[in-house]
């Protein structure tokens, strides 16, 4: 039982950094609606910085700071360089950008910090909480926190200020928004922007339990994707759900069902995927595509 | 006999004569850029023609370069016999594939596809009973025939493949030109269309993507066959960006497309990696981000337009074809320029 309770806590942990990528693919996927597979890179981006950062003597809480603001630079100057042109575009097009931009990322970072493993500090400190009885890793427990600390923060921002009106308006309809005096590609630009940040913060999150290296983000990503289907492409919280359920899933398989082990653990995000949109395309609480025939 | 027609014929003059001017290294490169031709014609035969896209072409890579490996070394086959059991395989698989990729598009498809890329290395090592798991599995090159011994052994394999690659070739530009090719090229571009001529939307797409793995699994033969073995490392899902890199570079909706994309795919890698490993990823990403903004239709398609170009009427057809492929974005922007 006690092990039980260890293997879901754990799930939820490293669920909540699922979640805090999948939600930077809703939030492009809501603004712009493109699947952002180069998701994953950027984090990994955003990591390399904040660990150049440490090196140079800053520090961590500083660096994550610096990183983040870079990344929502960066995730801005992206969106309008290198997708504005292509937006609403085919979809075969908007694929093959991002998968470009992700193996460009890729072999930036490779060229620029090499394949060596790297350490990364945590933002956490060693040892457990004891919470009724089970012992609860600190880290475990600050995950959850920052997770629900960005969907806050977003919600806030989306909910109650002008600006995340202007947002979702310019997600919502493009042309009636221009028309009401809201800079549409700014706020797409944002969007991209807070997109980067979130992944930046799942980089940072992940790399102290992983090693960081250009490959960081590579199976991260997969069951980021996964969280994101199942919570629903277009669903924030939906994501954040998605996120906590991929990661008991794959915990639980992992330490349960022995014909997947640790080889075959990949195949749960992937079954998830493929069983949620052919049963229920739109995920747990994404909106339906409507389609006129 | 047409231009095309001729052209293609000194072309594979050119290809027969090319293993008899080159390094044995160079040459063993080529014969790969044939392997890698067959699966970017395949690839492209389901994106370009049928509008499916997919990234996990490298998963039906590795079904056939290892149905071949694993029938040479256990069961002792012929290579040439193990080429029409891969195909058959794959065609199943790319079948079973197929089905639920009728309810699934672009997106969606995208990401389902790019799980079965990850997930193959995975699955090799998993059943390694069968694979030799991450120790690989040698199924030593034929050797090369009597009859032929003035040959050498590069010369021989390239030779071989380029055996297999001309019927798949011919049997590419046949299906794509006649009336599979325009019940596929409408299904693509106007389904409502295609249903109301009589054409079975599933089955043609299903179709597609069956056709489509086997040719994958054919170049896996061929990959076996050059090579002599099979690792897990050699099918991870940068094999399948590739795929779809040479097809975008070739040029989508095109049979002589696949070639440059191979030799794209083959040689910036090699050259590249004079100056940094990485830098054939740096340049891999950026061509296909480029392609899609200044030559959505590939190099074939650039040669297209420029020949066309006299012709103000001709051209204006040419990019009525082209359109349903590129994309409305970046193509339709590039030309209104």
């Amino acid at each position: 039982m006690e092990r039980f309770v260890e293997t879901l806590i754990d799930g939820i942990a490293t669920g909540s950094i699922y979640g805090a990528l999948a939600l930077a693919l809703v939030l492009i996927y809501r603004s712009t609606g493109i699947v952002n597979f180069a998701q994953g890179e950027l984090a990994m981006f955003s990591t390399f910085i904040a660990w150049g950062l440490v090196e140079a003597g800053i520090p961590l809480g500083l660096a994550i700071l610096l990183t983040l603001a870079v990344s929502l630079v960066g995730g801005m100057v992206i969106e309008r360089v290198l997708i504005r042109p292509v937006e609403g575009g085919q979809e075969l097009t908007l694929v093959t950008v991002t998968l470009g931009l992700f193996i460009l990322v890729n072999g930036l970072a490779r060229w620029i910090w090499g394949s060596t493993n790297r350490g990364f500090p945590s933002l956490f400190p060693d040892g457990s909480a004891n919470l009724v009885g089970i012992g609860v890793a600190w880290e475990s427990l600050g995950l959850v926190a920052v997770l629900l600390g960005v969907v806050g923060v977003l919600w806030l921002v989306f909910q109650h200020t002008t600006l995340g009106l202007a947002m979702r308006a310019a997600a919502v309809d493009p042309a009636a928004s221009r028309l009401v005096g809201i800079p549409v590609g700014r706020m797409l630009m944002l969007g991209w922007g807070f997109a980067a940040v979130c992944g930046a913060l799942a980089g940072v999150l992940v790399a102290p339990r992983l090693f960081l290296d250009p490959n960081l983000m590579g199976p991260v990503i997969i069951y980021s994707f996964a969280a994101a289907t199942l919570g629903g492409f277009d669903s924030p919280f939906g994501a954040v759900l998605g996120g906590w359920i991929i990661g008991v899933a794959e915990a639980l398989a992992g330490g349960y069902v022995d014909f997947i082990g640790q080889d075959l653990k990949i195949l749960v995000p992937l079954g998830v995927i493929l069983a949620v949109l052919l049963i229920r395309p739109q995920g747990l609480f994404g909106s339906p595509e409507v389609a006129r025939a | 006999m047409s231009r095309t027609r001729i052209a293609w014929i000194v072309l594979l003059v050119l290809a027969i004569l090319l293993p008899f001017f080159f390094s044995s290294y160079r040459v063993t490169q080529f014969t790969l850029v044939l392997a890698y031709a067959v699966a970017a014609l395949g690839l492209n035969l389901l994106l370009g023609y049928s509008g499916q896209i997919s990234l996990g072409h490298g998963a039906f890579f590795a079904l056939g370069a290892y149905v071949t490996a694993i029938l040479v070394a256990k069961s002792g086959w012929p290579h040439l016999a193990t080429i029409p059991v891969a195909a058959a395989i794959c065609a199943a698989a790319g079948f079973a594939v197929g089905i639920p990729a009728l309810r699934l598009h672009g997106l969606y498809l995208a990401l389902v596809t790019l799980g079965l890329a990850v997930a193959t290395p995975q699955l090799i090592k998993r059943f390694d009973g069968l694979t030799g798991g991450t120790q690989g599995l040698a199924a030593p090159s034929p050797s090369v025939p009597g009859f032929l011994d003035f040959l050498a052994d590069d010369q021989w394999l390239y030779l071989l493949n380029l055996a297999i690659l001309v019927p798949m070739f011919v049997l590419a530009a046949g299906l794509v030109r006649g009336r599979v090719g325009r019940a596929l090229v409408t299904v693509r571009d106007n389904p409502i269309a295609a249903k109301t001529f009589g054409v079975d939307l599933a089955a043609y797409k299903t179709r597609a993507f069956a056709v489509s793995a086997a040719y994958a699994g054919v170049a896996g033969s061929m990959f076996t066959i050059t090579v002599g073995f099979v690792a897990p490392e050699s099918f991870g899902f940068a094999l399948s960006f590739s795929f779809l890199a040479a097809v975008v570079v070739g040029g989508l909706a095109t049979v002589a497309g696949a070639i440059f994309g191979a030799l794209f795919i083959e040689f910036v890698p090699v050259y590249a990696a004079d100056v940094n490993e990485a830098l054939a990823a740096v340049i891999y990403g950026g061509v296909l981000i480029l392609f899609m903004y200044v030559l959505p239709t590939g190099v074939v398609g650039l040669a297209r337009r420029v020949r066309l170009r006299p012709k103000q009427e001709g051209e204006r057809d040419a990019v009525v074809v082209d359109r349903g492929v590129a994309g409305g974005g970046a193509g339709e922007r590039v030309r209104a320029q």
